[in-house]
Order: structure tokens, then sequence, then C-alpha cells
């Protein structure tokens, strides 16, 4: 008997100057089937009430569905009790930490979820978390997540954080210079995401249907819905 | 007698092909759509399609279809399943038109519409619906590409376009790329890196007339019709 199910999905997360964007596709999926064409797996995160219209954390959850909503449902619980007992919401940095302490307090018997946590931290700048399934978590400037990390991750490296891009005739061998790394405005992370979900879609079957972005700045959260292939 | 075919092959969860061939010819009037292991129906079609055109051509007649289906339940059987070739056998012969399905095993079924592969319950949900006899070509070829669209969009193992083939008594025509519902979209940024963007720790240039000191040269007279075809 299966204790877990593969409901593939991918998600992808990056973090810039001051926002970070969290983007997941929407399609479910057990084995070759479609369970629906609509499941997100963005979430808002410890808003006074449910409708969550002034939280300021964002989670993603990706891999087993019924742990990824368990998942959610305990963070939010958790930053809404915080929020009671101290009057303010939690920092970005706090809530990163216990949600690697929930991870890890089911050690063996794991959430089997891939989670990414994003949010603007102290200084007003883009922060982006990620986790393994048992709660080894670190900062990061981007992470792709999911049935189709291995195909998004690259990119990532190459158009984020311009790994193995140089500055053409600027030395020899190795003396060569890296291109410098630079924060990446709004507009363009958005392109990079709307790119790598469209190819990921090209070559993973479990990923499709709808794309799911939402982009955490100081005045709030945006959400937008992008159509992918559906085949 | 239409025959179709998604154009998706997968390898575990990753799109090996996007446009890949499924169709295969047996003989002019008696066509094979293939699922399962490719390089299997890929070698077990090709090399029954041998086969019977020798048949033919020892016996003088045109080859059957039943004749195909006998064939290749025969190959399949001996193997016991190892060789995972799961085939629709379609096609018009003097006897007139028939249709089968050949699984890796060795059993078939003879039928009015069949369906295999990863996808053939969404696109046997469409037949059970929709199928009536003594349709039209045109209903045959509509119902068809809609059974394989069904699995297209439902099914995980399949994708991207429909192909299809019709067989009457006096003609085959393949329609490649039938129906194209899934074209990529374009990409939003240009992704060109300016030259010299990849590192180079060393380059070493080798000159033709040097080419002697690393493989063994041996200069060949061309002459005339025994010239080979090769890149200029």
């Amino acid at each position: 008997m299966a204790i877990y199910t593969d409901n593939g999905g991918s998600t992808l997360a990056i973090a810039g100057a001051d926002f970070a964007i969290i983007a997941g596709d929407t399609r479910l999926t057990s084995g070759y089937s479609i369970n629906t064409r609509y499941a997100p797996k963005v979430f808002k995160i410890g808003g006074s009430t449910s409708s969550q219209d002034d939280a300021s954390i964002l989670l993603s959850v990706v891999g087993f569905a019924a742990d990824g909503e368990a998942l959610k449902e305990r963070l939010d619980a958790v930053c809404k009790m915080y929020r009671y007992r101290h009057g303010k919401p939690m920092s970005v940095s706090a809530c990163a930490k216990r949600l690697s302490t929930i991870l890890y307090s089911k050690r063996f018997f794991p959430y089997y979820v891939h989670a990414i946590l994003g949010g603007i931290d102290e200084d007003g700048t883009g922060a982006v978390y990620s986790y393994d399934p048992v709660g080894s978590y670190e900062r990061e400037q981007c992470r792709a997540g999911g049935a189709a990390a291995s195909l998004i991750m690259p990119f990532l490296d190459n158009q984020v954080n311009f790994k193995n891009q140089y500055i053409p005739g600027s030395g020899i061998g190795h003396e060569l210079q890296e291109r410098e790394r630079v924060p990446l405005p709004r507009d363009e992370v958005e392109v990079l995401v709307k790119d790598a979900f469209d190819s990921a879609v090209e070559r993973h079957i479990e990923v499709g249907d709808g794309l799911q972005m939402m982009i955490i700045t100081k005045d709030g959260i945006e959400e937008k819905l992008l159509p992918l292939k559906r085949d | 007698m239409a025959i179709a075919a998604d154009t998706r092959a997968t390898s575990g969860p990753i799109v090996a092909d996007k446009n890949c061939e499924k169709l295969h010819y047996i003989s002019p009037q008696i066509w094979c759509a293939g699922a399962g292991t490719a390089a299997d129906t890929e070698f077990t079609t090709a090399l029954i399609s041998s086969q019977l055109e020798l048949h033919s051509l020892s016996t003088g007649r045109k080859p059957r279809v039943v004749t195909c289906m006998t064939l290749l339940k025969q190959h399949l059987f001996r193997y016991q399943g190892h060789i995972g070739a799961y085939l629709v056998v379609a096609g018009v012969d003097p006897t007139g038109t028939h249709l089968f399905t050949v699984h890796a095993h060795g059993s078939t079924d003879k039928l009015p519409y069949v369906t295999m592969g990863s996808g053939s319950l969404a696109a046997m949900s469409v037949f059970e619906s929709q199928w009536k006899p003594n349709c039209t070509k045109e209903d045959a070829m509509n119902l068809c590409s809609l059974a394989i669209q069904a699995g297209i969009f439902n099914d995980l193992g399949s994708g991207s376009n429909v192909d299809m083939a019709v067989i009457t008594a006096d003609k085959t025509t393949l329609h490649r790329g039938f129906v194209k519902p899934n074209e990529r979209s374009q990409k939003l940024k240009n992704y060109k890196f300016k030259r010299g963007t990849t590192a180079v720790l060393n380059e070493k240039i080798i000159t033709k007339d040097d080419i002697g000191k690393y493989v063994s040269v041996h200069e060949l007279e061309a002459t005339g019709e025994e010239r080979m075809d090769i890149d200029p």
C-alpha cells in the first residue's frame, strides 16, 4: 500500500532587489492521468483572516499534494498564532526557521514536498528560502522545485546568476572575467518565469495547463494566471 | 479505413520526441499504428513488412491483412511479451477492409473500431459515444482525429499532433500532421549570447597541411562517377 503519491507539477522562485516572485503550474496528476487542470501550488501565508488579504509571506509546495496542503495549513496556523500573541506579523526569516523545524519534526514520516518560502526581509530586499522534505534550508537568489526542477534550474543558474557567462575579450584562459551579477528588474524576471515554464511544458509530461505567479513587494501581493499548453 | 496516432514519444516522464511517426508502413494497402516500446514497434513492423513482401512475390497475390496479423501474432507470441509491441493493424485487400489489434503477448482482436496504448481509454470513450456503422471517409477521419485528441489532452503519455492514414480500395493517403493543436508558443526573450561569452581555456589550431601528424592520410583519386558525395 502506497503512503505517498507523486502529484507532479513544478515550482519556481526568484528574489529581486525589492520583490520576490514565486510561480507554479496548476496541473495535478497521478500516473498518466490529470486529476485537475487548476490546483494552486502557491499560497499566501499568515494573513489575519482566511482571505489572506494582508499576508506578507508566500509558500509554494510541490510533490505529494495532500502533504503540501497539510503543511500549508500548519504553517498558516503557526503564523496566525504568532500574529495573535505578538500583535505583529512574523518576519520572513523567523517564518523560514519555523518551517524548517516543522519539517524536521516529521523526520521519520516526512511531509513529502519540496517547499519554497518567499517574502520581503527586514531590509526590504526580496527573499527566497528553499527546503528539502526534512527541513534542511538555505536562503537563495532563485530555486526551481518539483518534477521539472532539473530542467529549469540550469536555465536559472545561467540567466539569473549568469553562471558560465564571461565578459568577451576580458582576459585569456583563467584570467577571463565572469559576467557581473546584478539583480534583475521585475518585468525581466516575469519573462524568465514564463519562458522557463513554456520550455518545461514542452519536455515534461506532468507540467502544463496553467501558470500561477505571485509577486510580493512592499505594497503587497499580486497574483497572475497565464495559460500553458494542455497536452 | 482510417488509422490515426499522436506524435509524442516519452522516456519516463520526459518527452523524448515531440513529433515522432507511429504510423508504420507494412504494404501499400496495409498500415500499422504502434504503441509500447518504440524500437519493438519499428523493427517488428519492418520485419513483417519484409516477410509479407516476399510472401506476396512468391504467391503472386496482393498481401492480406489477416496474413499480416497472423505473422505479427506468431512472432510476438514466440517472444512471450518481451517484445513490447502493441499494434493496430488496418488495411484493404482483395477480401475487403480489415481492422485488428495485436497485443505484445500475441492475442488479437477483430473489431469495427479499436484503440491501443496509454491513450486507448480516452480514445475509446470517444468511439463508444460517437461511432456509427457505415460512416463516410470524412466521418471516419473526423472521429479518429477526435479520439486521438482525447488522448492528447487527457492522457499524459500522449501529446503533440495527430497523424492519419486513409486506406481505400485504390489508394492510401498519409496525412502527416493532420491536426496540430499544440504549436509551441513564442519565447518572450532573445537568448542569443554575445560571441566570446563561453570561456575557452586553451585552443590549438590544426591546419589541413599538418593533419598527417595526427592521423594517417591517404590521397584517393576521384574518378568521375565514383566520386563520393561530400560536403563542399
